[in-house]
C-alpha cells in the first residue's frame, strides 16, 4: 500500500544524534524524594488546588481540577503527603516561579482506586469531561487540552485523524521508542480517537530513520479491526509540525488562521495516544511521560518519569558529567534553555539562583526531552552580523513566510506590519535561524513581536473595559440625580394633594408660599397638643414655696417668649 | 434674464432643501475624531490631564483647547500616537501633569479600613466594593491605578502596588544581539 507524499515548502536537515538514546530499553525512573507539581502544565486556565497541606495523597489521586472548557486536570504521580502549595520554580524561560503542589513522596507508591472506562457505553461528551478530569493533554510539545480536541464540533465528525510519529527534530527519540515498544498501546489510544472523531481515515506518519518504530506500528496495525496505514515520511525538519504533516500526507494545507479540524482533520501526537489508552483500559490518568536525556550525559537514554520529577534527577540517573554549559528542555531547534542555564544570545531574564547545572526545576507534561548541553556539542554561535537579506531563511521557512521582512518589521517595533506578513502563522521551528549565515536569532524577535502584540492586546482590552466602567458610572451618576429630584417631586406633589383634600380649604388658589405656611402651621398646632397633652405629672401636691418658684419662673419664661416674639412680627408682616 | 435668475434661485432652493436635508438625515453622533483620541488614551480616567477623565480630554485635543502631552500614564508611546494620528510633531510630556509610573494597582488595607465610602465615590470605574460602615475592597482586575482614592481616604489605608511580573504576564524581551565585540 502506497501513497503519494507531497511535500512542503523549505525545511532543512540538520545531523539527526538519535542513535544515541534509542538503542537502550526504557528504563522506569525511580520516584524521587520530592515531587514539584504545577499546575499550569497545559494550555489554557491552569488547574485549581482542591487539597489541602499536610493531606496524605495517593498516587493518581486528583490535586487540582480543571478550570474552564480548555484546561486540564493535574493529580499526584506518587503516594505521600502534600508539603506545600505555591510558588516554585518551573521549566519556563523565564526563571519565573508558578504554582506547584510539592509532595513529599513516601516510597509505597500507593494508587488510588481506579477502574477502566468502558468508553462505547458513554456519552461522548461525558466521555471528554472524564477525560479532561484524567488530565489529558498533548504530549508532542504544545499541551493542549485533548478533550478538546477530541471535540469534532458542529460537523459531527473528522473524517481524517492523523497521528503524528515525525519526531522530526534532533537529539529526541521518546516517541521513536515509545513506538517500538508500546505499538499495541498506541493504537489502542487511536481507537478511542477514532470512536470520538468518526474518523473514517487514520494515518500514522513515521520519519524513515526509525525503521524499527515503523515495523512495530505496521506489525500492531495488522491486529486492529479497522484500517490504519502507517506511511513512511522522508526524514526532513520539520517534517512533525502538524500542519507540515498534514500537508506531507494529505496535499491540503491549513489555511491561515484556520484549524485543521475546518478542513477536517485533527492530528494527536503517538504519546498522547498511548495515554489516552491508559487512561481508557487502565483508568490511570496522565501522571508519567516518556523523556529522552541526552547530550552531554554519560548514558543518553529513554526514562519512564513521573511528572513533578526533578530534572537534575534524571541528569544523575543518565550519568552527569562535567562541563555542561546548559540545559534545553526539548530539542535543539524550538528547545527552551532551562532557567539558569541561559546560553549566549539570550538575555537572563531574572537572576534567582539555585547553582547553574543544579536543575531543581521538575519534569511537566510538556517535557519531551532533556538535552544536556556541552561547549563540543553545541558550540557557542558566532557574533550576529547584520542581515545581508540573502533570503536563505525564506527558501528554509515551512509555513512560507518571509522571515527577513518579518525580522525587519519586529526589530523597527512595527508589528502592525509584521502581522500582515501573517507573523501569526510562524510556528518558531527554527529553520530560519538555522540556516542564517549571519547567526541572527530571528526566532528570537519573532517570539518578541508576539508577545508584544498580545501584551497590547491585553492592555487594549483592559482600557476598553475601562472606558465601558467609567462610560456606564457617569450614565449611574446621571440617573441617581434624576431619580433624586423625581423623587422629591413627586413627594411634594403628594403633599400638596393631601392639603388639598383637608375638608378646611377656604383658600381659593394657594400658592406654594401659602401651602409651606400653612404646613408649619399644622405642624406647630401638632405640637403644642402633643406638649399640652404631655402636662407634667408631679405639680400636683406641691408645697407653696414650690408652687411660687415654679410661678416666677413660668412668668419670666412668659417674658422671654414675649420679648423673643416681638421683633420677629414686623418681620412676619413683610 | 428673468428667467436665468429664476433658474438659479430655483437651483439654490433645490440644493439648500437636499443639504439641510441630509445634514439632519446623515448626522453624526460626537466628534469622530474625538473617538479615534480616545481610543488611544488609556482610560485610566485619573484627570491628571486636568480634564475629568479620558474623554473629556480627547474632546478637548480635537477641539484644539488642549496639547497631546498631557497624558503620563500614556507615556511617550501615547504622545507618538497622538501626534501621529493628529499630523503634527511629537514632543516630550508636560512634567507639570506627572511623570509615568509603573502599572500600579490599588490595595486596601482592610485592618485599617473604617468603611466610609468615600474611596467608592472618588473610583471612576467603580472598582471599589464596600458599604458604609462594612470594609472596602479593591477588584484588582478592574483598577486603572489612577490614584483618585488615595486623597479622600481619612485613614490612609490605600496603597499603591506596582504590578509584579508574574508568568502569564511575561513576555519575550527584545533579544540582545551583539554585533561587534568592543575591545
Amino acid at each position: 500500500m502506497s501513497r503519494t507524499l507531497h511535500t512542503f515548502k523549505g525545511g532543512v536537515h540538520p545531523p539527526e544524534h538519535k542513535s544515541e538514546s534509542n538503542s537502550r530499553p526504557i528504563h522506569a525512573a525511580p520516584v524521587p524524594r520530592e515531587l514539584v507539581i504545577p499546575m499550569r502544565q497545559h494550555m489554557g486556565s491552569p488547574a485549581k488546588p482542591v487539597v489541602g497541606v499536610g493531606e496524605r495523597v495517593l498516587k493518581g489521586q486528583l490535586i487540582g481540577e480543571a478550570d474552564g472548557y480548555i484546561s486540564s486536570a493535574v493529580h499526584a504521580s506518587s503516594s505521600g503527603i502534600v508539603r506545600a502549595i505555591g510558588l516554585a520554580a518551573v521549566p519556563h524561560v523565564s526563571g519565573l516561579p508558578d504554582e506547584c503542589i510539592t509532595i513529599e513522596t513516601d516510597g509505597l507508591d500507593e494508587w488510588i482506586d481506579h477502574a477502566p472506562l468502558d468508553y462505547r457505553a458513554m456519552e461522548p461528551s461525558d466521555l471528554r469531561m472524564r477525560l479532561r478530569d484524567m488530565g489529558l493533554a498533548g504530549l508532542g510539545g504544545a499541551v493542549f487540552p485533548s478533550a478538546v480536541k477530541l471535540d469534532p464540533g458542529a460537523r459531527h465528525h473528522c473524517p481524517t485523524l492523523i497521528i503524528n510519529g515525525g519526531e522530526c527534530e534532533p537529539w529526541i527519540t521518546c516517541d521513536d521508542v515509545l513506538m517500538r515498544h508500546h505499538a499495541g498501546d498506541i493504537l489502542q489510544g487511536v481507537a478511542v480517537m477514532r470512536h470520538l472523531l468518526g474518523s473514517t481515515e487514520i494515518l500514522i506518519g513515521i520519519e524513515d530513520n526509525k525503521p524499527e518504530a515503523i515495523a512495530a506500528m505496521q506489525a500492531a496495525a495488522t491486529m486492529m479491526d479497522f484500517a490504519v496505514e502507517v506511511v513512511t515520511l522522508p526524514t526532513i525538519y520539520p517534517a512533525g509540525g502538524a500542519k507540515q504533516m498534514i500537508e506531507m500526507l494529505t496535499g491540503k494545507q491549513v489555511p491561515s488562521g484556520k484549524l485543521s479540524t475546518d478542513i477536517g482533520i485533527q492530528v494527536f501526537n503517538v504519546g498522547t495516544a498511548h495515554a489516552l489508552a491508559r487512561a481508557v483500559h487502565h483508568g490511570e490518568p496522565l501522571i508519567s511521560r516518556l523523556v529522552t536525556v541526552t547530550g552531554h550525559v554519560l548514558r543518553p537514554q529513554n526514562f519512564d518519569v513521573l511528572i513533578g520529577t526533578p530534572m537534575q534527577v534524571l541528569i544523575d540517573l543518565a550519568g552527569d558529567r562535567d562541563g555542561s554549559t546548559g540545559v534545553l528542555m526539548g530539542g535543539p531547534m524550538m528547545g527552551m534553555p532551562m532557567p539558569h542555564t541561559i546560553p549566549h544570545g539570550l538575555q537572563p531574564v531574572a537572576d534567582r539562583s539555585p547553582l547553574v547545572g543544579d536543575l531543581g526545576v521538575p519534569v511537566v507534561k510538556a517535557t519531551n526531552c532533556i538535552l544536556v548541553q556541552s561547549k563540543e556539542l553545541f558550540p557557542p554561535l558566532p557574533k550576529a552580523l547584520p542581515c545581508i537579506r540573502c533570503i536563505r531563511c525564506a527558501d528554509a521557512c515551512p509555513a512560507e513566510l518571509q522571515p527577513q521582512e518579518l525580522f525587519r518589521f519586529a526589530k523597527a517595533g512595527d508589528f502592525g506590519r509584521a502581522q500582515e506578513y501573517h507573523l501569526f502563522d510562524c510556528i518558531e521551528c527554527g529553520c530560519c535561524s538555522y540556516v542564517c549565515p549571519s547567526h541572527i536569532p530571528l526566532v528570537d524577535f519573532y517570539r518578541y513581536a508576539k508577545s508584544e502584540i498580545w501584551t497590547r492586546e491585553k492592555e487594549k482590552r483592559a482600557a476598553d473595559l475601562a472606558r465601558e466602567r467609567h462610560e456606564f458610572r457617569q450614565f449611574r451618576l446621571e440617573r441617581e440625580k434624576k431619580e433624586k429630584a423625581e423623587k422629591l417631586a413627586a413627594k411634594a406633589q403628594a403633599k400638596r394633594a393631601e392639603l388639598a383634600a383637608t375638608p378646611a380649604d377656604e383658600r381659593a388658589a394657594p400658592t406654594d408660599a401659602d401651602a409651606k405656611k400653612a404646613l408649619i402651621a399644622a405642624a406647630l398646632a401638632r405640637a403644642q397638643a402633643k406638649k399640652a397633652e404631655a402636662a407634667p405629672k408631679n405639680i400636683e401636691h406641691l408645697a407653696p414655696d414650690t408652687q411660687r418658684e415654679i410661678n416666677e419662673i413660668e412668668a419670666r419664661r412668659a417674658k422671654i417668649r414675649e420679648m423673643a416674639r416681638q421683633p420677629l412680627e414686623p418681620e412676619e408682616k413683610t | 434674464m428673468l428667467t436665468a435668475i429664476l433658474v438659479m434661485v430655483a437651483l439654490a432652493v433645490v440644493i439648500g432643501l437636499v443639504l439641510g436635508w441630509s445634514a439632519i438625515r446623515f448626522k453624526v453622533e460626537g466628534n469622530p475624531l474625538a473617538e479615534k483620541i480616545d481610543a488611544i488614551l488609556p482610560q485610566t480616567q485619573c484627570g491628571q490631564c486636568g480634564f475629568p477623565g479620558c474623554r473629556p480630554y480627547a474632546e478637548a485635543i480635537a477641539k484644539g483647547e488642549a496639547d497631546i502631552n498631557q497624558c503620563p500614564p500614556g507615556g511617550e508611546d501615547g504622545v507618538k500616537k497622538l501626534a501621529e494620528l493628529l499630523g503634527v510633531e511629537p514632543k516630550p510630556l508636560d512634567e507639570t501633569h506627572g511623570t509615568p509610573k509603573p502599572k500600579s494597582v490599588a490595595v486596601i488595607d482592610e485592618q485599617t479600613c473604617i468603611g466610609c465610602t468615600l474611596c467608592i465615590q472618588a473610583c471612576p470605574v467603580d472598582a471599589i466594593v464596600g458599604a458604609a460602615k462594612q470594609m472596602h475592597t479593591i477588584v484588582a482586575d478592574e483598577c486603572t491605578g489612577c490614584e483618585l482614592c488615595l486623597p479622600p481616604c481619612p485613614v490612609d489605608c490605600i496603597t499603591m502596588v506596582p504590578v509584579a511580573e508574574d508568568l502569564p504576564h511575561w513576555k519575550w524581551k527584545h533579544p540582545v544581539i551583539m554585533l561587534k565585540e568592543v575591545p
